[in-house]
């Protein structure tokens, strides 16, 4: 994007600053401040309701912030739509209930972005398409209809999805909460071979506390719209400081 | 229940048409009086059907009073005789093979539009060329063919020219009014909702009037249209306002989320609709938009109205001839198996697409 401004590796590749955000009378998002380095790995945790959905959903537009800066790789979000598509054009999303399109085999709803987005020509984009079926693992379903996979494999697909535009940040939100306890590991293993292989940006609402120790370089807890804490997974787990993050800890670790 | 199956299995593995009786016919109590009560109904009326359509039917005379005296039944005759005028209308009798060869080329195009292997580029400049080929055959005026005015045309092919046109032209205006009432802008959101609810709120025989007589009126002066597009654009307007709102309903039958996968993988609006909200929601549409499609082709014979001779009303004026009075009967059993015959073939059609459809997305 020539608008622009070529980013130093330091320079963060996210930054929300004082971001504030209402449904109606309801303070979903209380002055918001985070940086996030490229490369970073971040884990967002909190009780639902806590606003850890909407920051990450904000942070490609799919909610809309009512005060505060957000900067993505140096583009910030306004509502000139050039600058929103500019922003989705280097974020990756994979949803909670997959949101693959039932109406398009696997291997369309991979080569779907890369054809009309980024213009790749259609050989090009099913080869990408098939290069991250098989990095997840699943391109012998390349022709089936989502609704013939299992929510894993669904999950798995959604995954490659969202990399087959060649992402710089990829969003997580809550990505195996809708899925049967069998098939978390799964998804869990492709999102951890992700995070070795690559140098993506992650950004991942999940309450998987296994994945946040061996994946996040930091842990943040939200509570009632804010950052309360934020530390190494290490830190994080061993010496929670909030007294908030103390028994949301306690809440899903003892059980 | 499992016990009760057990045991019951094998004592009766009798299969035969005492068996299949005894399943679909008297399997309890209601079932056997339903039963004899249609076999009663059948019995008392289908004999003296068939007789009325067949065996006490005349297929000559040469008017009505011998068809009577000949039979009691149906008089076919009327038929052999007014069949051009109904099928036709006004048009120049000398030149009928013109609407005739309208009539055929317009179903084979739509035979050919229904086979998959046809859906390829080359399908809309066909239908265009097939247009302009209606337009010359029916208004003539080049080719040797001698000129007749549109306000001659009549009969099948005006009905079939105006249910296509209308339905062609009303299903993507439909969809962009469904669009534009869901539209995050307020200004189309507004104008969508109004037009639809305007339309919608008033019977489409005011519509077909108010286009005939008031649409005049709006025109600056010296400038007219003829009334046969008058009646199609009242048509389309009709349509369009009907289709937008089975449209909608198949949008909001979408889940958030691929609106949000959608917006989330940086589609534009228009790629957006086109690539994942469309073809799902015209999907799940099938059935009401069909029964739209139907009502729709039925209604084009409200256009007597406003005096054009389509299928319905030239059947009306073939039985205004004195030698013929009295077979109303027959002119309308005649136009309904033609209009049935149509909507069969797009309730037929479309349980087709819906079964492909459906064995497509779940092996």
């Amino acid at each position: 994007m020539a608008d622009a401004a070529p980013q130093a590796d330091t320079a963060p590749m996210i930054i929300l600053d004082k971001v504030n955000k209402w449904y109606g009378d309801f303070h979903v998002l209380t002055d918001i401040n985070l940086n996030v380095a490229r490369g970073e790995r971040i884990v967002i945790c909190g009780p639902s309701g806590s606003g850890k959905s909407t920051m990450i959903r904000c942070i490609n537009r799919l909610e809309e912030h009512q005060a505060g800066r957000i900067v993505v790789d140096g583009v910030e979000l306004t509502n000139d739509v050039r600058q929103v598509e500019a922003v989705r054009r280097k974020v990756g999303m994979v949803f909670q209930h997959f949101n693959l399109f039932p109406h398009l085999t696997i291997l369309e709803n991979l080569t779907l972005a890369p054809i009309w987005v980024r213009k790749t020509p259609k050989a090009e984009a099913e080869a990408t398409a098939m290069k991250y079926l098989e990095r997840v693992r699943i391109p012998e379903q390349a022709n089936k209809y989502p609704g013939q996979l299992s929510g894993g494999q669904q999950q798995r697909v959604a995954i490659a999805r969202a990399l087959c535009v060649n992402p710089s940040i990829m969003l997580f939100d809550e990505p195996t909460s809708a899925l049967d306890p069998e098939m978390v590991a799964e998804v869990l293993d492709v999102m951890i071979k992700l995070a070795d292989e690559s140098n993506v940006t992650m950004l991942c609402v999940t309450h998987e506390m296994g994945f946040a120790r061996s994946v996040a370089d930091r842990v943040i807890f939200m509570d009632r719209g804010q950052i309360v804490e934020q530390n190494t997974p290490d830190e994080f787990f061993n010496h929670p400081q909030n007294e908030r993050t103390k028994l949301f800890l306690s809440q899903i670790l003892d059980h | 229940m499992t016990d009760a199956t057990m045991t019951a299995a094998p004592l009766k593995p009798a299969t035969g048409p005492i068996q299949w009786l005894r399943d679909n016919l008297f399997a309890s109590p209601f079932h056997a009086l339903v039963t004899v009560l249609i076999a009663w109904f059948l019995f008392m009326s289908l004999p003296g059907l068939l007789d009325w359509l067949l065996f006490d039917a005349v297929f000559h005379a040469n008017n009505v009073r011998e068809c009577r005296a000949a039979g009691s039944g149906a008089c076919w005759a009327f038929i052999g005789e007014k069949h051009r005028l109904i099928l036709f209308g006004l048009y120049p009798y000398d030149e009928q093979w013109r609407p005739m060869l309208v009539v055929l080329l317009l179903l084979a195009m739509v035979g050919v539009s229904c086979m998959r292997r046809f859906w390829t580029k080359w399908l809309a400049p066909m239908w265009a060329a097939t247009l302009v080929l209606v337009g010359i055959l029916m208004w003539g005026g080049v080719l040797g063919l001698t000129y007749v005015e549109n306000a001659k045309w009549g009969g099948l092919p005006l009905t079939m020219i105006l249910a296509f046109v209308a339905i062609a032209v009303a299903m993507p205006l439909g969809v962009l009014l469904a669009l534009g009432r869901r539209s995050d802008l307020p200004a189309i959101r507004a104008i969508c909702t109004i037009y639809i609810e305007l339309v919608r709120g008033v019977p489409a025989v005011s519509l077909l009037f108010m286009a005939s007589v008031m649409l005049p009126l709006l025109l600056p002066e010296g400038m007219s249209i003829d009334k046969l597009l008058r009646a199609q654009i009242a048509l389309i307007v009709y349509a369009s306002a009907y289709l937008a709102e089975v449209v909608r309903g198949g949008l909001q039958s979408l889940s958030k989320g691929q609106y949000e996968a959608a917006d989330a993988l940086g589609l534009s609006y228009w790629q957006k609709q086109r690539l994942v909200i469309l073809p799902q929601a015209l999907r799940i549409t099938i059935p009401p938009l069909v029964n739209t499609i139907i009502t729709v082709f039925k209604d084009t014979s409200l256009v007597v109205i406003i005096g054009l001779y389509d299928l319905m009303n030239a059947a009306k004026a073939s039985i205004v001839d004195p030698a013929w009075r009295g077979s109303s009967i027959e002119a309308y059993a005649f136009v309904s198996v033609i209009y049935f015959a149509f909507c069969y073939f797009m309730s037929k059609y479309s349980q087709g697409i819906e079964r492909r459809l459906a064995k497509a997305q779940q092996r």
